[in-house]
């Protein structure tokens, strides 16, 4: 049988109300803007946006605010949103080696065209409080330099020259790329959906992952090839007009993992490679994408699948935090029936418990309970 | 030959001034449009609307395609008493900007408007936009890593 229950509905209005009120916190303080928030807090803005998977600083500003700063509360908000909207295409590939760079860097060639540009880094900092940030203190403009601009040479084109390095991925020509927003998820998948699925997926599940992967479950070798990052031009096929056209810059960073490979019954020792792209400045997750990216190419290079980053399954399944906290957070909705259902099954297998205990140390005692 | 080249000429003009119009500020497209002799009598014939638009990426940057994420986009059609169409397409969900932008762009296929378009418009637009490049390349190159040998022992 199953009884609805209503209830509740003003202890959950004026739950909302109280939460408009803390979220909004002491009257006497300014309310932060959302400007603020994409011009000061820009990096939580792009992790919104990478794993909400909807590129608008605006709009992943306005979540965290809602949200009170709960990045995945904010990434739920922010997916929700985006149901809304038509889908009017899809854009052109993006060409990241046209990318105006904000940081290049390579672990794996230290003179390399157009430089080591460290860009606005955490890197050298030495981690410390910096109570000037306390009293607002004015900040020095950055400093200037005479730029090279045009095009900056990939590093994986350079190790190419020698063939020592698999050439950038390519799928089927009659394949027709996958998209996880339009057919549900079925496994074993493609390359391109896994870095769909990838490009969304939990910063903090997936950094865990590449991690597990350096430590020696799925060891892939890695290099920090080249990280960079940067504004892509994003250009869309007007049928109208018969061409495509710019719609915009976007930021985006981009990892190219450099992997040693000893060969394999499928393919020759060479340097292999794993493939991270983000939206905004995100190189922690770029960088776990990449070596997770790698990881799942295990069955493809004739590895042996020993380790959880090598699950293809286990990592696309539970990379998506909107999905992992509703079904972890409907855990705390009723359950009441459910509950009353376990609690008298427990209830009966106690007493059958007990009762065959009893007549164990005295057989002569007469048995109720059915076996 | 001569009418392919023309219409090649014709295509990289309007998709500079798509790049163009798809860069500019609402506040740039405000004051040019203010400076009109006279608002021109514009019919909608699509939009303003917001959507989305997939991005794609390429496995290892030049590989085969796959799908990034989507961004938010406002787009606009819209029709001069001439019977001209300008059409509008820009990142975020200001439709607003995406009405005046393809009205900018209907304008500019006008002969008698073309030259204020890119004179009032078009040109502040392409020099903001490469002041903000070269502004940006700069204060990155700033950080430019110059490696030195330090020379150790006696040879």
């Amino acid at each position: 049988m199953y009884v609805a229950v209503k209830g509740g509905e003003a202890a959950i209005a004026n739950a909302h109300r109280l939460l408009a009120d803390r979220r909004r916190g002491d009257r006497s303080l300014p309310a932060i803007t959302i400007d603020q928030i994409v011009a000061q807090l820009a990096l939580a803005v792009d992790r919104v946006m990478a794993e909400a998977s909807l590129y608008d600083r605006e709009l992943a500003a306005l979540a965290i605010a809602q949200a009170r700063g709960d990045m995945i509360e904010a990434i739920f908000i922010l997916r929700a949103y985006r149901t809304t909207l038509p889908r009017l295409g899809t854009s052109e590939p993006l060409d990241t080696a046209a990318m105006q760079i904000e940081r290049r860097i390579s672990a794996t060639y230290k003179d390399l065209p157009g430089g080591q540009l460290l860009g606005p880094t955490f890197d050298y900092t030495h981690r410390l409080l910096d109570p000037a940030l306390l009293a607002d203190a004015p900040v020095d403009e950055p400093l200037r330099r005479a730029a090279d601009t045009g095009p900056v040479t990939r590093v994986s084109e350079i190790l190419r020259e020698e063939g020592l390095i698999e050439p950038d991925g390519e799928l089927p020509p009659d394949h027709v790329t996958a998209d996880l927003t339009r057919e549900p998820l079925d496994f074993p998948m493609t390359r391109d959906l896994r870095l769909q699925a990838l490009a969304r997926g939990d910063e903090g599940f997936l950094l865990a992952l590449g991690y597990s992967t350096q430590r020696g479950y799925g060891r892939t070798h890695p290099f920090a090839g080249e990280i960079r990052i940067g504004e892509v031009e994003v250009e869309l096929d007007v049928p109208e007009l018969g061409f495509a056209v710019s719609l915009g810059r976007i930021q985006v960073t981009e990892c190219q993992m450099v992997n040693q490979f000893h060969g394999s019954a499928k393919a020759p020792p060479q340097f292999t490679r794993g493939y991270g792209l983000v939206f905004g400045q995100s190189e922690r997750k770029a960088m776990a994408v990449a070596l997770v990216d790698r990881a799942l190419r295990a069955e493809e290079l004739g590895e042996d699948i020993v380790a959880p980053a090598q699950d293809e399954e286990f990592v696309i399944s539970h990379s998506d935090n909107v999905q992992a906290t509703g079904f972890v957070e409907h855990l705390k909705l009723p359950h009441y029936v459910d509950f009353q259902a376990e609690l008298d099954l427990v209830r009966r297998m106690r007493r059958e418990f007990e009762e065959a205990r009893r007549a164990s140390i005295n057989p002569e005692a007469p048995r109720e309970a059915a076996e | 030959m001569d009418a392919a080249k023309e219409i090649e000429n014709g295509r990289a003009g309007r998709k500079r001034v798509a790049g163009l119009l798809a860069a500019a500020l609402i506040e740039e497209l405000e004051v040019a449009y203010g400076q009109l002799a006279s608002p021109p009598e514009v019919q909608s014939v699509r939009g303003p609307e917001t959507g989305l638009v997939m991005v794609r990426g390429r496995i290892g940057g030049g590989g085969a395609p796959f799908n990034l994420g989507e961004v938010t986009v406002s787009r606009a059609t819209v029709r001069l008493a001439s019977g001209v169409i300008g059409h509008a397409h820009a990142l975020g969900t200001d439709r607003r900007k995406a009405r005046l932008a393809a009205i900018f762009d209907a304008l500019w296929q006008e002969d008698g408007q073309k030259e204020f378009v890119e004179r009032a418009l078009l040109w502040p637009i392409a020099v903001r936009l490469a002041d903000e490049e070269r502004l940006k390349a700069e204060e990155t190159a700033a950080t430019r890593v110059d490696f030195f040998t330090m020379v150790r022992g006696e040879d």
